[in-house]
């Protein structure tokens, strides 16, 4: 596949971030800060029915009455919500109907980040809806997919298309007022995806969705919805990046997953937002709230993510076994160096019977950062037969650097079987040496090291950015060492 | 080849090598055997660059350039390699992927084409095969939970595959059942060859009838206390260190 052929010839001569680059390209932008009438802009723009409008009012309401949480193990100077803008489009009169319409700097934008746009150069297979700043600009591939009976389009074209099925289902993982992030993103989402996936289809290919922070001063608030009707199957995927700039950017988004009786979501994430300079100067705050549903009977969803990147990740993917015999999964991987700061881990709620979870996580801190794992494993007191399985690996590079692992446990339910495992290590000097006896060069046998130590999560991803995360897992190590 | 003039290396402020004179030219294969504690190992290390080892005085010529100047992973990719005594576990990371970052990263170095997926993959079997290395092993993460012959086989199926022009065995054949000893002989020796110099450290003189070297040296309290042909080894196998102070050393 393109992008993972382009991130391999790349990584040799990548220094610090590659996407740190930005587009020169004319924009439409929301009046700076946020009141109703920001909300109104927003939703005016998307050309949305009333009932969409209230809601975002409705949210707003409640959100200027809710307080930023302080709980996480994270520390930033205090936001102001009013010198931001809340929504950038790159400036186009007419909606693109192909690929051939769509301005050429955005495509040549997308090239460089290695994304494979173009569909002739599609032939691994892979939907990719793609979302610059505010807007998705173009759905590759989505003739196929429509045959399959499956929807995937950007979210505001749901809304006008779909109106049924988002009503049905937005809010309904992540309530409206489920925390002052998303209670933030639910007022002023300006796109992201939406993926339906029919009784008993099993998406004929991987979908992705590739997000980019592109304008200035802009936060980024993508929502992103997707339902997999009885005993379907889907694979997704998405990725991050951002240009390196001094100020810091919020990214809020919110993502919603529900999987209905016997049907099953995988949905991975290579996060990689601009993380800051050395000296913790810039970078992405990545504030999400993402949830999955196991709503049906044996159901299924998987939580993958590598998160390699943003000054400040807040992150908690989580699932909700609501259904009998339901499954969740959470593999993560988060690397910090610098001043970087991670607060990450999952929630696995247990509310059915027979209900199982594995949760695998790897911290990997380097340089001056601080890496927390906080994951609750809770279960319910009518849910029988419970398991989890939860492993905590932290590896440290360096001695500036610290890993903390915070797990909390409710048990309400005795026949539940938790167990929890937790190491902590480093990377010892007989194992660099003897890599580096080899021949390999210290920054490599870092990344070798730190690969495997990741193992058991990289298995867990799609083969080509399995490819393309372990490149990344070395790049942002580099200068860790030495 | 290999010249080393007066070295003398201190491990942490204790010195171990007190001035030790060894040259090995292209093609030949020396043998040092010594107590335990003599100071074999440290040779090794110090030849491979490992942090920690510090020449006091002296200077290591491989090639006609001064290998103190140059790092470890320089050293390797100019074909200087180690048979570790105690090989090291590298948790997730396969033998199969570790043998492939390894030879294409000394490729790089050398200004060489890497190997692609099937081109390494047909050099891997090709290479396990007289070592009895099967493909379950190069799967597993290499030397996790591998045998102590398993590990030494590992070893000299990496040495197979980089193919250095000067290799350090320490004690490959401790841990290894006879056959195990034969198959490991065999890999070794199908790698001499004129330009190939060998710096094959042991205890046993049973080795060296597989590995016949053209000269055997004895370290003791670091220093090379004696040199002779492959009949050295013979008397050292009825006679002990006694004569050399060992008694003292061990
Ligand atoms: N880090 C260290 N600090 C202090 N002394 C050390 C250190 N490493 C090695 N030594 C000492 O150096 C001496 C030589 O050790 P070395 O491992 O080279 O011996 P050897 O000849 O290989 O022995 P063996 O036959 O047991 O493998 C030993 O006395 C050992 O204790
Ligand atoms: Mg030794």
């Amino acid at each position: 596949m393109a992008a993972v052929k382009e991130t391999v010839e790349t990584v040799g001569e990548v220094e610090k971030y590659k996407y740190g680059f930005s587009t020169e390209i004319e924009s439409e932008k929301a009046p700076i800060g946020l009141t109703e009438d920001t909300v109104r802009y927003i939703s005016a723009k998307k050309d949305e029915p009333e009932w969409m409008l209230e809601w975002r009012l409705e949210a707003f309401r409640r959100w200027k009455n809710m307080k930023e949480p302080t709980w996480a193990k994270v520390f930033y100077p205090t936001m102001d919500y009013q010198n931001a803008y809340y929504y950038a489009a790159p400036k186009q009169t007419v909606a693109p109907e192909s690929l051939d319409e769509v301005d050429p700097k955005l495509l040549e934008t997308y090239e460089k980040l290695g994304i494979p746009l173009e569909e002739q150069k599609m032939l691994a297979g892979v939907a990719v809806d793609a979302v610059f700043d505010s807007v998705s600009v173009v759905t590759t591939f989505k003739e196929k997919l429509k045959e399959a009976g499956v929807i995937f389009c950007p979210i505001s074209e749901a809304i006008r298309d779909y109106p049924e099925l988002v009503k049905k289902y937005l809010g309904s993982v992540v309530p409206v007022t489920d925390n002052f992030f998303a209670t933030l993103n639910s007022a002023v989402f300006s796109d992201g995806s939406f993926v339906y996936i029919p009784k008993g289809v099993r998406c004929p290919m991987e979908l992705s969705t590739y997000f980019r922070i592109n304008e200035k001063q802009t936060g980024q608030f993508e929502r992103t919805l997707i339902v997999a009707e009885e005993g379907s199957y889907v694979s997704y995927l998405e990725g991050c990046t951002a240009p390196q700039r001094d100020e810091n950017q919020l990214h809020a988004a919110v993502v919603e997953l529900v999987a209905m009786d016997d049907a099953e979501i995988k949905y991975s994430t290579v996060q990689n937002w601009y993380p800051g300079d050395e000296e913790g100067k810039g970078g992405i705050y990545n504030f999400v709230t993402k949830r999955g549903d196991c709503r049906g009977r044996n159901s299924k969803i998987s939580w993958t993510q590598v998160e390699t990147g943003s000054a400040i990740t807040w992150k908690y993917p989580s699932c909700i076994l609501r259904g009998d015999n339901s499954r969740g999964e959470f593999y993560s991987i988060a690397i910090s160096n610098t001043k970087q700061q991670v607060d990450s881990g999952t929630k696995m709620i247990h509310l059915g019977k027979n209900t199982s979870s594995r949760i695998v996580s790897k911290g990997i801190s380097a340089g001056g950062s601080s890496n927390t794992y906080r994951g609750l494993v809770s279960v319910h007191k009518k849910a029988e037969n419970v398991r989890n399985f939860t492993q905590c690996d932290s590896l440290l590079i360096g001695d500036k650097c610290s890993a903390h692992t915070v797990p909390y446990i409710e048990a309400k339910n005795p026949t539940a079987i938790l167990e929890h495992e937790a190491t902590t290590s480093k990377i010892s000097d007989e194992q660099l040496f003897y890599c580096m006896q080899r021949g390999v060069p210290e920054e490599e046998a870092v990344a070798l090291i730190v690969n495997g130590f990741c193992r058991d999560v990289l298995q867990q991803l799609p083969m080509e950015f399995a490819v393309e995360a372990q490149k990344l897992v070395g790049i942002s190590l580099e200068g860790s060492v030495g | 080849m290999l010249e080393i003039k007066n070295l003398h290396v201190e491990v942490g402020g204790n010195e171990i090598l007190k001035g030790i004179d060894l040259e090995v030219g292209a093609g030949e294969v020396h043998a040092i055997m010594g107590p335990n504690g003599s100071g074999k190992s440290t040779l090794s290390y110090v030849l491979s660059g490992r942090e920690g080892y510090e020449v006091t005085q002296g200077s290591i010529a491989y090639k006609g350039q001064d290998v103190l100047e140059m790092s470890v992973d320089e050293r390797a990719a100019a074909g200087i390699f180690l048979a570790f005594q105690y090989p090291i576990e590298i948790p997730g990371v396969t033998t199969m992927t570790f043998l492939k970052t390894a030879l294409n990263a000394q490729r790089k170095a050398r200004g060489e084409e890497e190997l692609d997926a099937v081109k390494f993959l047909k050099l891997v079997r090709e290479k396990a095969k007289p070592l009895n290395v099967t493909d379950e092993m190069l799967k597993r993460p290499l030397n996790v939970g591998f045998s102590g012959g398993e590990k030494k086989r590992a070893e000299i199926l990496q040495m197979a595959i980089l193919e250095p022009w000067f290799a350090i065995l320490d004690e490959t054949d401790s841990g290894l059942d006879i056959d195990a000893l034969k198959t490991v002989s065999e890999g070794v020796n199908a790698l001499r060859s004129p330009e190939r110099s060998m710096l094959v450290i042991t205890h046993y003189q049973r080795l060296l009838d597989y590995i016949v070297p053209d000269k055997v040296h004895v370290l003791s309290k670091g220093r090379i206390v004696k040199t002779g042909g492959k009949e050295l080894a013979l008397e050292l196998e009825k006679s002990g260190y006694a004569e050399y102070g060992a008694d003292e050393a061990a």
